[in-house]
């Protein structure tokens, strides 16, 4: 089982016992149709767009991994039956995921787990928090305890007195 | 002078404590060279030819006399002894050690100052006006609209990984002297019909391969949007600017490829989404920063008629500058003296320059984008004895808007993009213009040198630009001409030079200027008529024949063969 950063906090992710990633993946290329009916599971934003009726008649908990440049308009609609959004980070100096992240918090009211993961390192923790996510998978999970530190830098910036300032 | 807040104060603290921590993991080899490198641009330290160097943020240009001690102490005990100012109103250290940086960062945040965001692809160093808060030209005050975007964009999460650089200039008087059709974002602070303040928005402008003069996307933002504003452009910037090729990762590009028709209809459309949202700006939040803001305590004097002759009548003409306040006026500390690199100051300058700020000057000064420092407010009963001293420490040459305020990057003696030497090109040419009343006569001329297409020197905006170029592993220059940096006079707005031809061995380069020079003056209709104004008038033909002579008649006179063939 990997364990990732959420809250805070370290966990094992543990909803589905089944795979060392709770999560299931299926199908990158969106062309496998086939999926466990019960379990957590996080499908690629082309399966949801394929077999959307299946997968909110399944049970368990479902996931959407998306690109940093996806357009949120493309997957509005599954906001409201998700437990997870994950946004994939190419690159850690590819700054596309904290734009998206901010508009899914902020101007689509996404209120579940939002994790980064790809090549999402203790550096980049910070910032990414501050625009919304909440859960990271690290590209070196073995990393995570060490990087918990990241959290607590700048700290200032929270206690800015005005509120254009906690904006930004 | 902005005064820091305790929570200002705290975040450079922090700050430091962050890259130390990064540094120390840098060094120990657990953050690999990739990792480390936003880390460290975004705290100002490159890695060059020679050694690191460190950029420090001089936010708008404004600094105080204590600051500048610290600068100079710092040139002192970690540096070589001297520092240089940039045109982007910043000052740049090219020796410090990497172990040492930390600790420099540390005593910056001591005076309220620090190197965020100086470099790497994110919002940098916000610039103004060197005369903002001063100048009779004035319309708004920018410094309390700079600091709110220095707050706003220094440590903002969401904008640290942009596709590039981000550079914003902000101008609130009738004459543009931030260049700000030449930034990713431009604001022109200014009033509406009612009186509210409110700014022109210009964006996509920019040097570089491509230069591109900026575009108008707004003509009147009501103040209270600014952030907002700028945050719908940022995020478009941050989502659809290309990642793929560094070259073309620029706003501008973005903005050329949508149309600057379509950009400006995104930008609406997102900030729609943004308006009225958190970073909306109140009249309590504008108060609170301009309260922060000491301003100085001007004496009731009126304006007097200085006399002045000889070698201090010609500083008073070029170097002193008119000033809203009766009995005060401007002082430009003009860094271009011949045999100085441009924007060189020693370590003792600094004090001494210090010194000076704190007896005629209220403590404070400027940098100008000209790599030039400024006295904002002089008492005019005091420009003798001011100018005395300037010129016991090397630094009253009169010639500011002269062909000999040369705006020059450092180019190849430290920069490591560098395709030529820009600093003895620079003196070469001061050298063959030591002729002070000859230089009087050839009137206002901006000459701006750039060692590489990056174009940190801003050659595309120079009335005469110099390129340096690489042919074949050699140092070649190419020349422009009729760039304009800004609206610094009425019908005279922002261009870009044109390159008048085939480009030159470094030995040419002076005496393609004195050419060019002759050319003018030859040409010009008055006095008043500047060479940049010529240049528009009467196209580049006539130079480039002087230039170039026999041979480029010659080869016109084939080309004409040939198209009547
Ligand atoms: S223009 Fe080129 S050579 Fe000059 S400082 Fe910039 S990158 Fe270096």
């Amino acid at each position: 089982m990997a364990s990732v950063i959420r809250h805070r906090t370290i966990v094992e992710d543990s909803w589905q016992p089944l795979e060392a990633d709770p999560w299931l993946r299926v199908g990158e290329s969106g062309l496998v149709p086939d999926f466990p009916v019960a379990g957590d599971l996080l499908v690629p934003l082309r399966l949801w767009q394929l077999r959307r009726d299946d997968l909110i008649a399944r049970d368990g908990r479902l996931g959407l991994l998306i690109e940093g440049w996806d357009e949120p308009e493309n997957f509005a609609d599954a906001l409201p039956r998700l437990q997870l959004v994950a946004i994939h980070v190419p690159q850690f100096a590819d700054g596309r995921a904290y734009s998206l992240a901010r508009i899914l918090r902020q101007r689509h009211g996404y209120a579940g787990e939002l994790r980064a993961f790809g090549d999402v390192l203790r550096d980049q923790l910070l910032y990414l928090s501050r625009c919304g996510f909440d859960s990271f998978a690290l590209r070196d999970p073995g990393r995570a305890e060490e990087s918990l530190a990241a959290f607590r830098e700048l700290a200032a910036a929270l206690r800015r007195p005005y509120a254009w300032q906690r904006a930004a | 002078m902005y005064t820091y807040d305790d929570v200002d104060q705290r975040l450079v603290e922090e700050r430091v404590a962050q890259f130390r921590d990064q540094t120390r993991r840098y060094l120990a080899k657990d953050l690999s060279e990739d990792e480390f490198r936003p880390l460290r641009l975004q705290n100002g330290l490159y890695l060059q030819r020679h050694a690191p160097m460190l950029r420090v943020a001089i936010p708008y240009g404004l600094l105080s006399s204590r600051q500048l001690r610290t600068l100079a102490h710092i040139a002192r005990t970690y540096d070589r002894g001297y520092g240089h100012f940039s045109t982007r109103q910043n000052l740049q250290f090219n020796w410090p050690r990497l172990e040492d940086v930390p600790e420099i960062l540390a005593e910056l945040a001591v005076v309220q100052m620090h190197a965020i965001q100086t470099s790497g692809n994110c919002i940098r160093n916000v610039t103004t006006d060197h005369f903002a808060g001063v100048a009779r030209d004035e319309i708004v005050d920018s410094f309390v609209w700079c600091e709110l975007i220095r707050q706003w964009s220094a440590l903002n999460p969401e904008f640290a990984y942009l596709p590039r650089k981000f550079k914003i200039a902000v101008n609130g008087a009738a004459a543009d002297r931030a260049a700000t059709f030449a930034h990713d974002i431009g604001l022109h602070a200014l009033k509406n019909g009612a009186g509210e303040v409110g700014f022109r928005v210009i964006a996509g402008g920019g040097m570089g391969r491509t230069p591109v003069i900026g575009h108008v996307i707004r003509e009147f933002l009501p103040w209270r949007h600014l952030l907002t504003y700028l945050e719908a452009i940022l995020r478009l910037y941050n989502r659809y600017g290309r990642r793929d090729n560094k070259y073309k990762a620029r706003i501008k590009i973005l903005v050329r490829e949508l149309t600057p028709e379509a950009f400006r209809e995104k930008v609406e459309a997102e900030w729609l989404q943004l308006a009225d949202g958190p970073a909306t700006l109140s009249e309590d939040d504008v108060r609170a920063i301009e309260a922060r803001f000491e301003r100085p305590p001007y004496q009731v004097l009126a304006d007097a008629t200085v006399a002045a002759l000889g070698a201090c009548g010609a500083w008073m003409k070029r170097n002193v500058h008119p000033h809203k306040q009766p009995g005060y006026a401007a002082v430009s500390v003009s860094l271009k003296k011949t045999g100085v690199p441009p924007g060189d100051v020693t370590a003792a300058q600094m004090d001494a320059i210090a010194a000076l700020a704190d007896r005629y000057a209220f403590g404070e000064l400027r940098v100008s984008h000209e790599q030039n420092l400024v006295f904002a407010d002089v008492r005019q009963a005091d420009l003798q004895d001011l100018w005395r001293e300037l010129r016991a420490l090397g630094l009253a040459t009169p010639n500011i808007g002269l062909l000999t305020n040369i705006i020059s990057c450092p180019g190849g003696d430290f920069c490591s993009l560098a395709n030529a030497k820009s600093i003895p090109v620079a003196e070469a040419i001061q050298r063959r213009f030591d002729d002070l009343d000859y230089l009087h006569d050839i009137g206002e001329l901006d000459l701006n040198l750039s060692g590489c297409m990056n174009s940190c020197g801003h050659h595309h905006v120079g009335h005469i630009g110099i390129l340096g170029v690489d042919k074949h592993g050699e140092e070649w220059y190419q020349i422009t001409i009729g760039g304009n940096q800004g609206l610094t006079r009425p019908g005279a707005p922002a261009a870009l030079g044109q390159v008048i031809g085939p480009s030159f061995a470094r030995d040419d380069v002076p005496g393609v200027i004195e050419r060019l020079i002759e050319a003018y003056l030859a040409r010009r209709e008055s006095d008043d008529e500047r060479f940049v104004d010529t240049v528009w008038r009467i196209g580049i033909e006539p130079f480039k024949e002087k230039v170039y002579g026999k041979r480029h008649q010659a080869q016109d006179h084939r080309r004409r063969q040939l198209a009547a063939a």
